[in-house]
């Protein structure tokens, strides 16, 4: 079994009446698989309400499911016992900087989950230097989380959620807030913790150009995944993606565009070098 | 920039004082608020005086922050001296229209005003020299004894350093908010009182909104890694009372003692 | 009749430690009718600059002329200016506050002294311009999805009837979907009401799809102005100030590079296309003419 492993998982908002009868129910999760292999960069795509967010806060125990099962870590989230262990297996990172950071210093927040969990004071230091290093916000250590920029505080989040030594963690639209140079820091420290750290990553946006590197992409619409795939597989459904409204990237498009004018262009191109590449292949020029 | 205010007025230096354990800081500076308050006489004056130009220069802090304090406080300072000045009842020195001025006035307004003055420069040292969550640390662990009896000291805490946390974050909120509704022609200064307050409405709806939207993130944050409340949790800054600290209980202690001492034995009028 | 700044200087916290100059000389003109973007990194002034276009900003030193009238002088009426110069703040569902969405949008028009029922109407107009469906006017703001939540407080600022719109970041924290449809609104406005619209994004490829005229904002000054084609013409100066340019610019110059006869102009997805085409047919032929 992987790391997590979701078996037909249903989640239902139900919003009450002040009698307590039932007013609606809002269907979430629509019987939902989900197998994810420890190690994995994988990356959830939808648009809002798509169900997305909702799937992530399952992986944390911070809900629990309506129907069906989900695993983390061979745990099951539904048992009470098992919520602490689940938490401290499967961090969680949230789109908002501002209302996720803890203390007034960086050191200090960062060291807030291990203080949680129990750890020994001389070793909560060690992990706080260590994660800290990890996202390279060693030097920041002393500051307020106020005088920080929006993505130097997604940096001290994931820092946090570090320090507590999680197999895997799970980003929920946390580029969502933040600028082009902000978005890019902190896709670029998810992606070093998944390969220096092999720490499991579950990414969850709505910017197409920040899964290309993905191991593999989830598309989710109306509480189900619609797609499923490597980004090559994913990207070279152009028409598909714009019927789930997502962005498709620029050179993406282009692509499409010139391979149906009739030019000798595959499917599923995912960076602008690759289109350069085709392109001066066409036109016979160095290659 | 509003989030530059920084709470507390912080004074970061590197000095014995700012590294001493906040409790110690915590009581010291209540004994000697205390030992302000039953001086009696030239002698324990001089002692209150000399040990807290002693531990100014200790602390590094420039002398011109400690004073910003003061301003604060000018007003009521007048007021004091001069309900001192003209209520003693006493031997009077001047006379003019309904006021008079009686030698036991004059000498209380002078030691009320310094009395204020050195209670107001002894708390800023104490603020200058701490965090705010070192202060939070220090109380908590000082009224730790009162969880025994029910009252839930690490939640109060752990309030404390949250708010502290948001504050800033909250004012500048409030600023963004008003701007956003001035722009759609609120007024938020004319008026009369009873306006006024209604005018407010579009400014604190928003603001109550958002810091409830702002608390439940953070709940669900604070969830999310695992916080049960303080139940088995450990502490990355232990509290740790350390030689300097203990040093530290022994000088405050032994000032107080000198105080009293002036207090019962030389009384020497002013 | 236009915008005028004149070497307009603005610093936070002057005289202490902090002291940031968040505008540095900015001299600019905005002619009537303009679809402007201003573009640049968190810290580059652009916020501070739009807020001094309506005056909930002071400038330290330099003027802002409206229409020919100093802003700064004694009988200058600021609320008369805000009226005129509406701005839609970053994440504006932050400010809605009443109870239902229709008494929302009536708060502008009744502040600048309409009566109950004119005010209605504007709300009434503002709300169908944002696509808002009737059922949900008398509804409360707060139960509304995000993007919803953010028309309705743009209606907010359109029932004002300004003659100039900023809008700052008005897109952030939107899915694609969503920000199409904010970005699609905000461009229809322009052309129907043909009222100047001043968009602050850090966007470049949302932003060279709709604007006709690029302010580049970096440190506080102006970096770079004119229309998207001669700005991004600088996509290296760009990318060294942290921005990018779209993605089809930098495609174009590497492949132009690479000895292939393209557009480097072309900033769209559209324009690209058409000059690649061009492009490759075009050689195709010349590589005919070198083998004979």
């Amino acid at each position: 079994m992987g790391i997590i492993k979701a078996k037909q998982l249903v989640h239902e908002y139900i919003r009450r009446d002040e009698e307590g009868n039932v007013e609606s129910i809002q269907t979430a999760l629509d019987h939902v698989d989900l197998d994810v292999q420890q190690g994995d960069f994988i990356a959830i795509l939808g648009h809002n309400g798509s169900g997305k967010s909702t799937l992530a806060k399952h992986i944390n125990a911070l809900l629990m499911p309506t129907e069906g099962s989900l695993w983390v870590d061979g745990m099951d989230v539904s048992k009470e016992e098992n919520i602490l262990p689940v938490r401290q297996t499967a961090g969680m990172v949230f789109q908002n900087p501002d209302n996720q950071i803890i203390a007034s210093v960086v050191e200090e927040d960062v060291g807030f989950g291990p203080e949680n969990i129990g750890v020994p004071t001389d070793e909560i230091w060690q992990r706080v230097e260590e994660s800290l290093k990890a996202v390279g916000m060693l030097k920041y250590r002393h500051h307020s989380p106020n005088k920080l920029s929006g993505g130097q505080k997604q940096r001290v989040a994931i820092a946090g959620v570090v320090a507590m030594q999680p197999k895997c963690i799970v980003l929920d639209e946390p580029t969502a807030m933040l600028d082009p140079n902000g978005r890019k820091e902190v896709i670029r420290t998810a992606h070093e913790l998944n390969k220096k750290k092999g720490v499991t990553i579950i990414l969850i946006t709505h910017y197409m150009e920040e899964v290309v590197d993905a191991d593999k992409v989830i598309v989710m619409d109306e509480g189900k995944v619609v797609m499923q795939g490597s980004p090559r597989e994913i990207f070279s459904q152009v028409g598909t993606l714009k019927e789930y409204r997502l962005d498709v990237p620029q050179v993406t498009i282009l692509a499409d565009l010139l391979r149906q004018s009739g030019l000798d262009i595959p499917l599923g191109v995912l960076t602008r070098e690759e289109l350069t590449g085709h392109i001066l292949r066409i036109a016979q020029i160095g290659a | 920039m509003l989030r530059d205010i920084t709470l507390g007025q912080y004074y970061p230096a590197n000095s014995v004082i700012h590294k001493l354990d906040p409790r110690v800081k915590l009581f010291s500076t209540m004994i000697y608020i205390i030992s302000l308050f039953c001086f009696k006489g030239i002698a324990a004056l001089l002692t209150a005086t000399v040990f807290l130009i002693a531990v100014i220069r200790t602390s590094k802090v420039p002398f011109r922050f400690m004073v910003k304090g003061l301003k604060a406080i000018v007003i009521l300072m007048i007021i004091t001296a001069a309900f001192n000045l003209f209520l003693t009842p006493g031997e009077p020195l001047v006379s003019f229209w309904i006021f008079t001025i009686t030698a036991e006035g004059l000498k209380n307004a002078i030691l009320m005003a310094i009395r204020l003055t050195y209670l107001i420069l002894g708390t800023s040292i104490m603020t200058l020299t701490t965090t705010p969550n070192q202060l939070t640390d220090g109380l908590e662990k000082s009224l730790m004894p009162l969880s025994k009896i029910g009252v839930p000291v690490h939640a109060i805490a752990m309030m404390m350093s949250i708010a502290l946390r948001f504050i800033p974050i909250l004012i500048e909120e409030t600023d963004k908010i008003m701007k956003a509704q001035m722009a759609r022609g609120a007024d938020f200064v004319s008026g009369n009182l009873l306006q006024r307050v209604k005018n407010m409405i579009p400014l604190l709806v928003p603001l109550f909104v958002s810091a409830f939207r702002r608390a439940d993130d953070l709940a669900m944050a604070m969830e999310a890694r695992c916080y049960n409340g303080g139940e088995g949790r450990t502490k990355m800054k232990p509290l740790h009372y350390e030689r300097r600290d203990r040093l530290a209980y022994l000088i405050v202690l032994g000032y107080f003692a000198i105080v009293l001492v002036c207090r019962t034995f030389l009384p020497f009028p002013m | 009749m236009s915008i005028i700044l004149d070497k307009v200087n603005y610093v936070y916290s002057e005289e202490t430690a902090y002291r940031i100059q968040a505008l540095k000389d900015v001299s600019l003109t905005i002619e009537d009718g303009q679809f402007i973007g201003i573009i640049g990194h968190t810290g580059s002034g652009k916020s501070t600059l739009i807020q001094h276009l309506n005056g909930l900003m002071k400038a330290t030193s330099g003027t802002i002329y409206f229409h020919g009238q100093d802003i700064y002088d004694e009988d200058f009426d600021l609320r008369e200016l805000r009226n005129r110069v509406g701005l839609v703040f970053q994440y504006p569902e932050h400010q809605l506050f009443e109870t239902t969405i229709f008494d929302d949008v009536c708060f502008g028009p009744k502040n600048q002294g309409l009566t109950k029922d004119e005010a209605g109407l504007r709300a009434f107009e503002a709300l169908r311009n944002v696509g808002m469906p009737e059922e949900l006017y008398y509804q409360s703001p707060f139960d509304l999805s995000g993007g919803q939540k953010r028309r309705v407080a743009i209606a907010g600022v359109l029932a004002m009837k300004p003659e100039v719109l900023i809008l700052d970041e008005p897109t952030a924290g939107l899915d694609p979907a969503g920000r199409d449809e904010i970005l699609d609104l905000v461009a229809r406005m322009h052309k129907e009401r043909g009222i100047t619209v001043i968009l602050v994004s850090h966007s470049m490829e949302d932003v060279a799809k709709y604007v006709e005229r690029i302010i580049v904002m970096n440190q506080g000054s102006v970096m770079l102005d004119g229309n998207p084609k001669e700005v991004f013409r600088h996509y290296l100066e760009l990318e060294a100030v942290g921005l990018a340019a779209p993605q089809v610019t930098y495609l174009m110059h590497e492949l132009k590079s690479k000895g292939l006869m393209v557009d480097t102009d072309a900033t769209t997805v559209a324009e690209a296309r058409a000059s690649l085409l061009e492009a490759l047919t075009g050689i195709d032929a010349g590589k005919a003419d070198f083998h004979r």
